[in-house]
């Protein structure tokens, strides 16, 4: 059923590309890092966690911002494969349009595991103490945000024409997922409408499982918050397959 | 033997235009055949339906002996494709795609490294194989793509405009490379392009197409024979015409700005005779039919127009091919 070496080719090719951009592993940490360094140490208050500091307080939601901001991006990109024609070579060729987006999705994935463990790297050393069990549980929680928000950016990604709409979508949907999401306060003293929005938010989940690793506390029950997860995993699956099918050459 | 493909009633709308309308098109397996058409003719689409890059609005087709809306995938297999915009990925090296394209058609993996290199040769690309396609120049990247879309050694290729680009020396190769394929007999071609002696020299037969409708469908020599025949002008002393009248074939001869024009068949053949008749001549134009007069009174445009327009799009297309 599945198409081990087309998958892997695929695979390959996007960590090659990946590994060869350089500047944009770099440059997707910034606004995180401003946030975990200015932010989080500017708006110097209380914490809503006993025992640690705002800063560590909304390291985790910084992390999911990462694993966000990395993968939707990602997905997006399709858009310039599409638009340079190399998606082209992809559907020619003799694999399902499931496998493709399989490949795709594993791809974006990586980069997203990759950038959160920079970013933990970078933690452990100025933020907050990391004992080996809570860096690769963080890891282990990484691979379904990762995969499912790879999924959302590839899904936009499939419909959208050109890269004009790229900006639209960090607008009105990336920056708010991530705000609504709790990532920098505490959604109990949260007011109602915001608490509305975030259940819809899949990034709530994320921040709420990643806090509850690193500094014990969360607002779901953490077992409700990996459900959750996983269930946007396999509805982003379900129609990333669908838009992937629907994929037809232009021109 | 059964046809490499067969079209029935294959049709093709976007919103209000039909770009395909209801072709029934049948081509034989191992030959070359081209498809010549003015741009917005269909030839694209028609090629983007058979190899499933599109799905039909109505109609079907066997390529390969499988239908293309009931079992694309393998189609895919059986196919390769040379598309008319080079689509080979810029971040990777000439080998990585390569490598990757093997993997993506199941090629075993026992054979990947060893049809590489041949490739790599054969496009004479072995130097820069390691280089990113991003450094690459546009006759490269073409030479690339067509040693990816035959490295998986298809039954049924399509080369879109394959020799769009290239310097002399690439085009004479390439040519070389279709007819070896040609002479070997198992892979099936279906040539579009724009240069009429690409055309005329490589292909079994010819169909032309125009507003989504295969309208003259046969072999160069016969098409050519079809619209007319052969005119040679020439500058002579008064009275050869009268000399040429009896000649069987020539069918019109007239006295035209100083010269004697005639039309005649078959000018390759007829020249020597012609010319002894005629005794002292002073000089001498044949003017052959050519696949451009073919179309020009089959589709009613100049096809030659066309190619030169496209220089200009191919500096455009040139231009989107730069990352963010």
């Amino acid at each position: 059923m599945f198409n081990f070496p087309a998958i892997y080719a695929l695979l390959m090719r996007e960590a090659l590309i990946y590994f060869r951009e350089k500047e944009r592993i770099a440059s997707i940490l910034v606004s995180p890092l401003l946030f975990l360094f200015v932010v989080g140490k500017g708006l110097t208050g209380s914490s809503p966690v006993e025992g640690y500091s705002y800063q560590q307080f909304i390291f985790p939601g910084i992390v999911a911002m990462v694993i966000l901001f990395t993968s939707i991006t990602y997905g997006l990109y399709i858009i310039w494969d599409k638009r340079l024609d190399f998606l082209k070579e992809v559907l020619a060729a003799p694999i399902s349009r499931t496998t493709l987006f399989m490949g795709k999705a594993l791809g974006g994935m990586l980069g997203g595991l990759i950038e959160t463990l920079l970013l933990l790297a970078i933690g452990m050393v100025f933020v907050m103490p990391l004992p080996p069990w809570k860096l690769l549980l963080c890891l282990a929680a990484s691979v379904p945000v990762a995969y499912m928000i790879t999924n959302i950016g590839l899904i936009i990604g499939a419909k959208m024409k050109s890269m004009e709409g790229f900006g639209l979508v960090m607008s009105f949907l990336t920056w708010p997922m991530f705000f609504f999401s709790g990532a920098l306060f505490d959604l109990a003293t949260a007011a109602p409408y915001i608490r509305v929005v975030a259940l819809f938010d899949p990034v709530t989940y994320a921040v709420d499982l990643i806090r509850w690793i690193l500094v014990g506390y969360a607002y779901f029950p953490p077992l409700a918050s990996l459900a959750a997860l996983l269930v946007f995993c396999a509805i982003t699956t379900a129609l990333g397959v669908a838009a992937f099918g629907a994929i037809q050459q232009e021109k | 033997m059964p046809p490499a493909i067969i079209t029935t009633d294959l049709t093709k709308r976007f919103g209000a235009l039909t770009a395909v309308d209801a072709i029934n098109l049948e081509i034989r397996e191992g030959e070359v055949f081209g498809l010549l058409g003015p741009n917005g003719a269909g030839k694209t689409t028609l090629i983007n339906l058979l190899s499933t890059l599109l799905k039909a609005t109505s109609g079907t087709a066997l390529v390969a002996g499988r239908d293309i809306n009931r079992e694309p995938l393998a189609v895919r297999r059986n196919i390769g494709i040379v598309f008319q915009e080079p689509s080979v990925d810029d971040l990777l090296t000439g080998r990585e795609n390569l490598k990757l394209h093997s993997l993506l058609y199941g090629v075993p993996r026992a054979e990947i490294d060893g049809r590489i290199a041949r490739m790599l040769e054969l496009v004479r690309l072995t130097a820069r194989a390691d280089s990113f396609v991003k450094t690459y120049s546009g006759g490269m990247r073409r030479r690339l793509e067509i040693a990816r879309g035959l490295i998986h050694r298809p039954k049924v290729l399509f080369l879109d405009e394959p020799t769009l680009g290239l310097d002399p020396a690439s085009r004479k190769d390439v040519w070389t490379y279709i007819r070896g394929l040609k002479e070997a007999g198992d892979t099936t071609i279906i040539l579009t392009t724009h240069y009429m002696e690409e055309a005329d020299s490589l292909s079994d037969r010819i169909g032309i197409i125009d507003q989504g409708h295969i309208i003259e469908l046969d072999t160069p020599s016969a098409l050519k024979r079809k619209v007319g025949q052969d005119i040679v002008y020439l500058t002579c002393a008064p009275g050869t015409l009268e000399k040429l009248r009896g000649l069987p074939f020539i069918s019109e001869g007239i006295e035209e700005d100083g010269r004697v024009r005639l039309t005649l068949e078959d000018s390759g053949r007829n020249l020597q005779a012609l010319l002894k008749a005629a005794g002292d001549v002073e000089e001498v134009e044949v003017r052959r039919v050519t696949l451009d007069d073919v179309f020009l009174k089959f589709a009613g445009h100049q096809i030659k127009d066309e190619a030169e327009n496209h220089s200009m799009f191919e500096r455009i297309a040139v231009s989107k091919s730069v990352r963010r």
